[in-house]
């Protein structure tokens, strides 16, 4: 066709108009880090394997998991999911429920064996671990998967540690701890139980690097006018029992007091309530609000039938009656001060769960190991102690005491130790900056309830079966807004009025800054907030 | 309203848009300015058209921002058959079109014409009701942006009651457009009895798509009112097209429905209603009904208008009482 | 072979000879019987595969034949008067997308006041917009000039309007010849678009073109009219061949040969010059007629050609631009700027006023001619009406 000259034109002729000159403002994919992922202790990749959960790739879902924590179905059942309180979904319709869906996952993976993959070559290098506990195993775990021998020595006659002798049996049986710890043993980890260390230089030898991980198993003294006591316990004392010993107590079964606010004290009210206590109460110094438990098990407590006395301390315990100081407390300078009044509460037996401490006895004949003020055992920024090759995590270390702090302290330490085997220096991976609510485009997101499975009052040591079913995991999964993380929603390619977002056939999105203007509409209409416009010359 | 992202694969209904193969018959190195919301509802129109066709389609463009934007010698947008004549005449020469693949037998070759509010509302509206009356097979797409932005955001018959514009500015006892001022296009086009008559909007793509894609094969004249937010004429940040578009849907002011043969067949609720306020505000064409103390009574003015929406297509999932 | 008809349906006849595939008109005087009698046509099937397309406006006429002749269809339409002028805006869009649409003018004044009638005023409205404009003296040029203007606008790529005498060619029966189909079809073959929308080739037509190359477009234009000048000319000279009838060409001699006084002028006056001229030649007056059939392109070069032998001549048309006079008589003048040549002006006929032989023999008689005449102008009411307009003193001027 012979075209009149400038009033007729071919098709799509201008392609050779690159606008992106327009630009002041350009868009950038910048995956954020999700507030879950942010606030995990453990560090887990919880929107990426949300995200292959939702495709119902549960496998994969639970690869990802267990590059940060070897204990899947243990972390659903104990972990007190900081990831939930921070989901940026609580702001919309209620945090996403991760940690039932970790817990049906962890159980997926047990029922069908699934075995930890993908373990790098042998190193030659040789790592001992003192304490078979969340921390030691979890250390022995990544160790072994980046190539190294491990070897652990545990105090008790079984390993597990906390998981197993400071968590009632009715949150967490032993059938899951034994198969997730199993899973590691099946790696070649080898745990010698029932072996105390009393001087760890007499134990080095031969190997390459230490990791200490024996926990905080001492329970912290009272300081307390005691008189022809009822039967006294510390409630760590009363877990070890109940797991190792041959009877259950029988001292627990009339009125019972537990002293202390935390998990531990709830755990051990819960518990004596199973052995069958008649009255249970606790008593903790500053208001229920300020109680270090976890408020789901505060309201599990309380469900049970469990009194909460707050504001009290014990004065002193004579004979069945207690003498109790009633509290004042402020709670904007958190002073704490006897109001004068008193009271007596009769009790049979007492249960102390006011804390634990480290037993440093196993590190006193190494002098350049320092011990903080609080009795924890002192680490560089590298999880290492004052001695070269010794490394210390867990709850023996200075931080909150929970399993999963101490998996997370176990993957850090991991990747010091493998650092220092190699003799590299430990870069830590710098992390994005944290997206937060205001940031996303709730406009694609409906309203969706989290689905919430109930759990039957029950009060047997049996544990609750409370789960997802495989299409449950699969919708629960899909609420999660994957924030900061582009999902492949395709609004910003479908969205851009220049053309400008390139669609590869794989689904993968790129910028054509030919001609990109720059508007930031793909950026505004991110639901996740993956996409951020930043100054024309910043850009890479 | 539905809140589903374009490539949601989670309804299994992906838009053409989302497709990495979409035919971009509106292409890159267009002039549109940024954020045009024109220029993407335009795409997206024409690209649906383009699917649910196999690419048999002809498209007569009036004269007008997006024919300015799209084809300037020596550069053009479109990568489909193409025409533009004059401002008032799209609809007339989308006849003769049409006329003509029926004198070639090649009805199967579907075909647009397409314009702004003011080709189709005020210059061009006499060769719309023609077509419209002869049952002409033309599908008629208005992108509406509500006022003349190409000769710089002149009051058109679509600009909304108490809107600033350069011809409307409010001044004294002026406040903007006057109200009780305008026409309802859709309802004309429907008083004409042809077989197919819907609005959509870029905030709502797989609506707009599924509109176009069913306008499109219908035999007669169709026409679509799509609802394009224009951040330079309406003062808001160009990023905020989409957010603006589909606040107009959530407050009732753009209500989204379908006509079949003159009488209304469906309207999309909303399912998160606000207050027209929060549209209004976005907009600096409505800054001045919003002073420091708050906003005046006049937004009761527009509010009553979208009032008047919810209740007229039930766009609260009551009945529709047109 | 030939018929006695209405100059209307004549027309229609050469438009269906020529099958367009879509028409499309409005309705105004004098243009209606066209496109009755094409309508009637194309309903009793006379005229097969044509679209037959009422509209509501003129505006909508010509767009449609806008969107049939860029989608590859031969395509017709009619008007008149307010009705050009209401479609000028797309007039010139055709042109300037070389769109070889055909139309037929029914001359007709332009109001207000409002007025039925013949003259020239609405041609003159579109003489700059690019088209090609023939003017037909009689009913039967009428028929050959439509047969003519679609090969002309589909050889040159260019759009064509067919000037007709509103009443005194549309509506006056006369005895034409008419072709056959079969020769008409060997005449014109069927249209073989230079542009058209494909969607298979898509292009896009009718871009925005910028200052940088506006002039350029314009001047291609220009320069492809003037260049048409000799395909019109051999068209009229193919179309003689083929029917045996001198009709078309740019310009027609009437007795110049000895003139010292050549009469110009356009469409159906000729007929009542001629008739003058022969009764002035008889009796001795060498005075002699040049009927400008393109108007536009204007043929400059044929008309001075013609006339170089000429002492004076004689500009009469039925237009005038308000505020300056004759329209055609200053592109004459013009033309022969470099001779001695006097170029005097008749305006005449204006709003269908008659042009009478006695009128015009009195005029041609005269010994002393005005540079402008209105011929037949009523000067008791021209004394009786105007009032000279009375300066307060700040008007302007000193």
């Amino acid at each position: 066709m012979n075209k009149p000259f400038a009033t007729v034109l071919g098709a799509s002729t201008s392609l050779s108009n690159k606008t992106g000159s327009w630009r002041t403002m350009c868009p950038n994919f910048a995956n954020k880090l999700p507030p879950c992922n942010a606030t995990c202790p453990a560090g887990e990749n919880i929107q990426l394997w949300l995200s292959l959960a939702k495709e119902e790739q549960f496998h994969e879902a639970w690869k990802v998991m267990t590059q940060s924590n070897p204990f899947p179905a243990i972390m659903g059942r104990v972990c007190y999911y900081t990831c939930e309180k921070a989901c940026n979904r609580e702001q919309f319709d209620g945090a996403v429920n991760i940690n039932l869906i970790e817990k049906s996952i962890g159980d997926i993976a047990i029922a069908n064996h699934w075995k930890f993959e993908n373990v790098s070559p042998n190193s030659g290098k040789k790592v001992l671990i003192v304490g078979a506990g969340p921390s030691g195993l979890s250390a022995a775990y990544f160790l072994k998967m980046l190539g190294h021998d491990v070897t652990i020595f545990e105090n008790h006659i079984k390993p597990g540690g906390m998981m197993r002798y400071g968590i009632p049996r009715y949150r967490l049986s032993n059938s899951i701890i034994n198969a997730e710890i199993k899973r590691i043993e099946d790696l070649g980890v080898q745990i010698i139980c029932n072996k105390r260390v009393s001087n760890i230089l007499n134990e080095i030898k031969g190997f390459d690097a230490t990791y200490i991980s024996i926990g905080a198993c001492l329970a912290t003294p009272v300081d307390l006018e005691t008189k022809e006591s009822p039967d006294i316990v510390n409630a760590i004392d009363l877990f070890k029992e109940l797991e190792d010993g041959k009877n259950r107590p029988s001292y627990l079964e009339k009125k019972v007091i537990i002293y202390g606010g935390g998990n531990t004290a709830i755990d051990a009210a819960r518990t004596a309530l199973r052995l069958g206590a008649k009255n249970v109460k606790i008593i903790y110094r500053r208001g229920i609000n300020n109680m270090p438990a976890h408020e789901v098990e505060i309201k599990e407590a309380l469900t049970e039938g469990i009194e909460i006395l707050c504001l009290r301390t014990i004065n002193s315990i004579n004979s069945d009656n207690i003498l109790v100081d009633k509290m004042n407390y402020d709670e904007k300078l958190d002073v704490l001060s006897k109001s004068g009044e008193t009271e007596t509460i009769y009790a049979d037996s007492v249960i102390f769960a006011i804390g634990q401490s480290v037993d440093i006895s196993v590190l006193q004949e190494v002098k350049s190991i320092e011990i903080s003020e609080k009795g924890t055992i002192k680490v560089d920024k590298n999880m290492m102690t004052g001695e070269k090759g010794i490394f210390a995590g867990g709850d023996a270390i200075l931080g909150k005491r929970t399993v999963t702090n101490a998996i997370g302290h176990a993957k850090k330490a991991a990747k010091c130790i493998d650092a220092y085997l190699r003799g590299v220096e430990f870069v830590p991976n710098i992390k994005n900056k944290v997206i937060n609510f205001k940031k996303l485009n709730t406009a694609y997101f409906p309203k969706d309830n989290r689905i919430t499975v109930s759990r039957m009052p029950d009060l047997s040591f049996d544990e609750r079966d409370v789960s997802y079913s495989d299409q449950k995991i699969i919708v629960e999964s899909a609420r999660c807004f994957s924030c900061g993380n582009c999902f492949h929603c395709d609004n910003c390619y479908a969205y851009c009025p220049d053309n400008a977002i390139i669609k590869h056939s794989d689904g993968s999105l790129e910028i054509n800054y030919d001609y990109c203007k720059g508007c930031g509409m793909c950026a505004a209409e991110c639901p996740c907030g993956a996409i951020e416009m930043i100054s024309d010359d910043s850009k890479v | 309203m539905s809140s589903a992202t374009l490539g949601n694969k989670s309804t299994g209904k992906a838009t053409v848009q989302s497709d990495h193969n979409r035919p971009n018959t509106l292409t890159s190195g267009h002039r549109a300015c940024q954020g045009c919301g024109e220029a993407l509802g335009a795409r997206c129109a024409v690209d649906a058209a383009y699917r649910a066709t196999n690419g048999k389609i002809m498209v007569v463009n009036a004269t007008g921002c997006l024919e300015v934007f799209s084809c300037a010698f020596p550069e053009n947008s479109w990568g489909i058959p193409w025409l533009h004549s004059l401002f008032g005449n799209a609809p007339a020469v989308a006849t003769g079109v049409a006329a003509a693949l029926h004198r070639q037998n090649r009805e199967d070759i579907r075909v647009i014409a397409q314009g702004g509010d003011g080709s189709t509302f005020d210059i061009g509206m006499g060769c719309l009701s023609g077509m419209f009356e002869r049952n002409d097979d033309v599908l008629y797409i208005c992108y509406d942006n509500q006022a003349y932005m190409n000769t710089g955001v002149q009051r058109s018959g679509a600009t909304p009651p108490l809107a600033r514009t350069a011809t409307t500015l409010p001044h004294r006892s002026y406040l903007g457009n006057d109200p009780q001022t305008g026409k309802d296009i859709p309802k004309i086009a429907m008083a004409h009895g042809i077989p197919y008559v819907a609005t959509a909007s870029i905030a709502n793509i797989p609506d707009l798509e599924e509109k176009v894609s069913k306008a499109i094969n219908i035999r007669g004249s169709k026409y679509l009112h799509v609802h394009v937010p224009c951040p330079l004429g309406w003062g808001y940040p160009t990023s905020d097209t989409i957010k603006v578009a589909r606040l107009a849907i959530q407050c009732g002011l753009f209500p989204l429905f379908e006509a079949e043969n003159a009488k209304i067949v469906s309207s999309t609720i909303i399912d998160n209603l606000v207050p027209v306020q929060d549209y209004l505000i976005l907009q600096k064409r409505f800054a001045h009904l919003f002073g420091k103390n708050g906003p005046s009574e006049t937004v009761e003015v527009i509010q009553s208008i979208a009032n008047a929406n919810i209740e007229k297509y039930g766009l609260n999932g009551g009945i529709i009482n047109e | 072979m030939l018929y006695q008809l209405e100059g209307s349906q004549s027309i229609a006849k050469a438009v269906a000879l020529c099958r367009p595939g879509v028409i499309c008109a409005y309705p105004i005087t004098p243009q209606t019987h066209i496109v009755e009698g094409i309508g009637e046509l194309v309903r009793s099937n006379e005229l097969l595969n044509c679209e037959f397309i009422n509209v509501e406006s003129e505006m909508a006429a010509l767009s449609v034949a806008i969107g049939s002749q860029a989608t590859g269809v031969r395509s017709y339409t009619a008007t008149s008067s307010q009705g050009l002028l209401y479609m000028l805006e797309a007039v010139y869009n055709v042109s300037g997308l070389e769109l070889p649409i055909v139309m037929t003018l029914g001359n007709r004044a332009v109001g207000a006041p409002i007025n039925i009638w013949n003259d020239h005023s609405d041609a003159m409205s579109a003489r700059d917009s690019g088209w090609i404009m023939l003017f037909a003296e009689t009913n039967q040029e009428a028929l050959d000039l439509h047969i003519q203007a679609f090969k002309i606008a589909e050889t040159i790529k260019c759009p064509v309007m067919v000037c007709v005498d509103g009443f005194i060619l549309t509506h006056a029966y006369d005895q034409v010849d008419i072709p056959s189909q079969k020769e008409v079809d060997e005449f014109l073959p069927p249209y073989s678009p230079h542009i058209s929308l494909s969607i298979d080739s898509p292009i896009a037509i009718g871009t925005m073109v910028s200052p940088e190359y506006f002039m350029e477009v314009r001047y291609l234009a220009h320069k492809r009219r003037i260049e048409s000048l000799k395909i019109i000319e051999g068209i009229g000279d193919a179309f003689k061949q083929k029917f045996k009838r001198d009709s078309g060409g740019l310009v027609r001699e009437y007795n110049i040969k000895n003139a010292e006084t050549v009469v110009i002028t356009m469409g159906s006056v000729a007929g009542t010059i001629k008739d003058l001229i022969d009764e002035l030649n008889s009796i001795g007056e060498k005075i002699g007629l040049l009927s400008i059939i393109s108007y536009r392109p204007f043929p400059t070069d044929a008309i001075v050609n013609s006339l170089k032998n000429t002492k004076r001549i004689i500009v009469l048309e039925k237009a005038f631009a308000v505020g300056i006079g004759g329209i055609l008589f200053q592109e004459i003048e013009l033309a022969f700027k470099q001779t001695d040549i006097e170029v005097f002006s008749v305006v005449a006929g204006l709003g269908g006023r008659n042009i009478t032989k006695p009128m015009l023999k009195e005029y041609f008689l005269k010994k002393n001619i005005e540079e402008i005449t209105f011929l037949g102008l009523k000067e008791d009411i021209i004394t009786q009406e105007y009032k000279p307009i009375k300066l307060h003193g700040h008007e302007g001027g000193k």
